[in-house]
């Protein structure tokens, strides 16, 4: 096989030396990681390896010679390169060779035992950029996460290995060419160690802010889980309304980010990150919001116009009912049922507005603190809108469910005497039809209420019609709402940006191009990183939604609808009917 | 080594493919599609304002006008970024991997690389494409569950389309490099 060699471009000016890296035989790979430069003692050379071996379970281990200088090397340091093969015995010897000034590079790698004759193979050179290669990731993962820690190096296959040989050889890169130790390296850290003060600073200062605020954190949530709040009409309340889910929710985000445990791997880490950046955007906007609500006294605007538009509704609504105790659409209904149930609707609707009316005086007061609840986070404030539209469209869920209940009940008081007036039964125990002989008065009754329930069909299917219509317009209402409240919480931003300002670190492969060449020398290429396009990095990263998906699909919601089942919006609360 | 031939793709256009052979173990194609023609673009354009002005004289609302514009410029934007392909290469390198780059109009590059570890085969295929019956190139990846099975086939050169005669001179190239490939690595 072609032998490939992978080094490093910032040791491309570096003075002559050793080459330290490590050899992959399976895939005929040599990645070189430093440079060791003249003068050294190889003893301390090969502790120095072995000490980097220990605390990286890499094999790391003198892999050839650099040798970069002016003009054509002079026969005795050739020969002393030569040399340094006996005191390092490695298979193959790699010996790397450039003019300082020149483009052209000679690479040779000679085998002297082995299988088959003894001679040189044939060598590609691949420049690899090594900060960028320590700092990304590959996605998807070569080793899967849980298996990491006590991972065997070479059991990852291509370029992975050469990405994670560099990522787990940080041990060869703390010492530098300019450190007064006994070996003098040459690699990414050689231009000098980066670090960042602040970043220091907010490691040292993170361990105690983080117990405090998780003990803060324990002590809430051990008030939320006492005993009162799980009585009867305290419980109800909490599972039914969505701001109480997107607390909990946000509070689960908060114990984790200041969690005391370390992220043990990198998508760990990443998700941390998402949730901060997400509660930091979440807070900035409330505030935003706050601001903007009560500056100019816009909370009093709003209480002005509310009233109005809930009185608005309910009189749409009462012009509705009697258009449908006339003739709706030309359709002829069952007079005495569309007086008994129009009536019936428009005393709810009566009722409805004298509630509103007495609570009228109080409306501004409540906005006004519900309008403070923004400090929260956006996501907050929008939850309390959704519940406030549930509220205020209260009549109008009533009104479905009654027609729901209705509907439901003819249907099946419709299917039970159509199969008595076949002469047929439903066998419960078997769950089954079987035939039936009935008496002759069983029969006659029967066909009597079938017949009442079918010609008074058409009537409740319209209310019924009317009402879950109306019913659809307010979920979608408060779907459009909680699907922003859950693209707040589920956007990766942090990722975004990462991918955005540092595109390196998250690399979904690699790509080359073939540098300039000529005959005769080995063939150089250029290796870069390929980064993930964001639409991957949105689907990896995302952060779990509260849960508000439709379990229903578009076919089960249609024969729901059909049957009079009533349905709940977003699959929140647990199916009763299963 | 560096060599340039003309062919056509399946309506009749005229294709530019550039060959060039860095090693005995390394080559590249290149695959340059006919450019945005002149024509096409002024009947669009003529068109999406015709029908602009159109509503504007029903109407009598300027912001007509303005969105039209707006919408050409920003259309045409978006088809040179995100749709028109001006070029396609093919890089095969022994032992390393296939590289396909995709260059657009408005010079965005977008690369896939498949290691030679994953790669069965290179085969010419043939497909139902609307009204014709087309040839193409494509990779054959290798199953890791199934050792004789292929788990995915990736098609290459998709919007230049060229036919039968360049897919042939491709595939010789790349047959002989993978012919290279399989005799190393059962003799290590």
């Amino acid at each position: 096989m072609v032998l490939k060699a992978f080094f490093p471009t910032c040791c491309a000016s570096a003075d002559s030396g050793l080459l330290v890296g490590r050899w992959v035989p399976e895939q005929s790979c040599a990645v070189v990681l430093a440079v060791v430069h003249f003068p050294f003692i190889p003893i301390q050379v090969k502790q120095l390896l072995a000490q980097v071996q220990q605390a990286s379970q890499v094999g790391v281990a003198v892999l050839g010679t650099w040798c970069c200088c002016r003009q054509e090397p002079e026969e005795s340091l050739g020969r002393f390169l030569e040399g340094l093969a006996a005191v390092f015995p490695h298979e193959p010897w790699l010996r790397l060779c450039r003019e300082r000034g020149g483009t052209f590079w000679s690479c040779e790698a000679t085998r002297r035992q082995g299988p088959g004759t003894p001679g040189e193979d044939q060598v590609t050179l691949i420049f690899y950029d090594q900060r960028q290669v320590l700092l990304s990731q590959l996605h998807p993962p070569a080793v899967p996460p849980d298996r990491q820690v006590g991972a065997d190096p070479t059991s990852t296959g291509g370029l992975a290995a050469v990405f994670h040989t560099v990522a787990r050889s940080e041990a060869l890169f703390r010492s530098d060419r300019f450190d007064e130790g006994p070996v003098r390296l040459s690699h990414w850290q050689s231009e000098g160690v980066e670090a960042s003060i602040l970043a220091e600073l907010a490691k040292r200062a993170s361990g105690p802010v983080c117990l405090l605020l998780a003990s803060l954190l324990s002590l809430v949530s051990a008030v939320g889980a006492c005993r009162v709040f799980q009585l009867r009409p305290l419980s109800f309340l909490g599972s039914k309304l969505s701001t109480c889910e997107q607390l909990r929710h946000r509070l689960e985000h908060l114990r984790l980010i200041f969690s005391t445990k370390k992220a043990e791997n990198p998508a760990q880490l990443m998700r941390k990150a998402n949730t901060v950046a997400s509660v930091l955007l979440d807070m900035a906007l409330g505030l935003l919001l706050l601001s903007w609500l009560h500056g100019r006294s816009r909370i009093g605007h709003l209480a002005d116009t509310l009233i109005p538009v809930a009185d608005h509704v309910a009189e749409e609504l009462q012009h509705l009912l009697q258009w449908l105790m006339g003739a709706p659409a030309g359709l002829k209904m069952n007079r005495a049922l569309d007086q008994v149930l129009g009536r019936f609707f428009l005393y709810h609707i009566h009722l409805w507005i004298s509630y509103i009316h007495l609570m009228s005086p109080f409306v501004e007061h409540i906005l006004w603190h519900v309008g403070l609840s923004a400090c929260l986070g956006l996501t907050v404030a929008l939850s309390l809108l959704a519940d406030i539209v549930a509220l205020l469209t209260f009549h109008i869920y009533c009104f479905y469910v009654y027609g729901a209940r209705l509907y439901r009940l003819k249907i099946h008081g419709l299917s039970s005497l159509w199969r008595l007036f076949r002469g047929k039964k439903w066998n419960a125990l078997r769950r089954r039809v079987d035939s039936c002989s009935y008496d002759l008065d069983q029969l006659f009754i029967g066909t009597l209420l079938f017949t009442i329930l079918l010609f008074l069909l058409p009537t409740t299917a319209l209310y019924y019609l009317v009402f879950t219509l109306l019913r659809l317009l307010v979920v979608a209402v408060q779907g459009l709402i909680h699907l922003l409240v859950d693209l707040i919480n589920s956007l990766p931003l942090y990722s975004l940006g990462l991918r955005l300002c540092r595109p390196y670190r998250l690399a979904a492969g690699v790509k080359f191009r073939v540098l300039e060449h000529e005959a005769g020398r080995p063939l150089r290429l250029l290796m870069q990183i390929n980064p993930l396009p964001y639409s991957r990095v949105v689907h990896t990263y995302r952060l779990p939604s509260c849960g508000g998906h439709p379990q229903h699909s578009w076919g089960s919601l249609c024969r729901r609808l059909f049957s009079g089942e009533l349905i709940y919006p977003w699959g929140q609360r647990s199916d009763k009917q299963d | 080594m560096e060599d340039e031939r003309s062919f056509s793709d399946i309506c009749g256009g005229r294709l530019a493919l550039q060959r060039r052979y860095y090693s005995p173990s390394c080559r590249e194609f290149c695959l340059s599609c006919p450019r945005l023609s002149l024509r096409s673009l002024t009947a669009v354009t003529c068109t999406v304002w015709l029908a602009a002005y159109g509503l504007f004289s029903l109407c009598e609302n300027s912001m007509i006008l303005s969105a039209a514009i707006f919408i050409t410029l920003v259309g045409l934007l978006g088809y040179l970024h995100f749709v028109k392909i001006d070029q396609e290469t093919l890089l095969i390198i022994d032992s390393l991997g296939i590289q396909m780059t995709s260059s657009y109009a408005s010079g965005k590059e977008s690369t896939t690389f498949i290691e030679m570890g994953k790669v069965k085969d290179i085969v010419i295929n043939e497909a139902i494409y609307m009204q014709k019956v087309i040839y193409y190139l494509c990779i054959l990846l290798k199953d890791p569950v199934e050792p004789h099975g292929i788990s995915q086939v990736v098609p290459v050169f998709q919007s230049a389309k060229p036919r039968l005669d360049c897919l042939i001179e491709v595939y010789r190239s790349c047959q002989e490099i993978l012919a290279q490939q399989k005799a190393t690595s059962t003799n290590p």
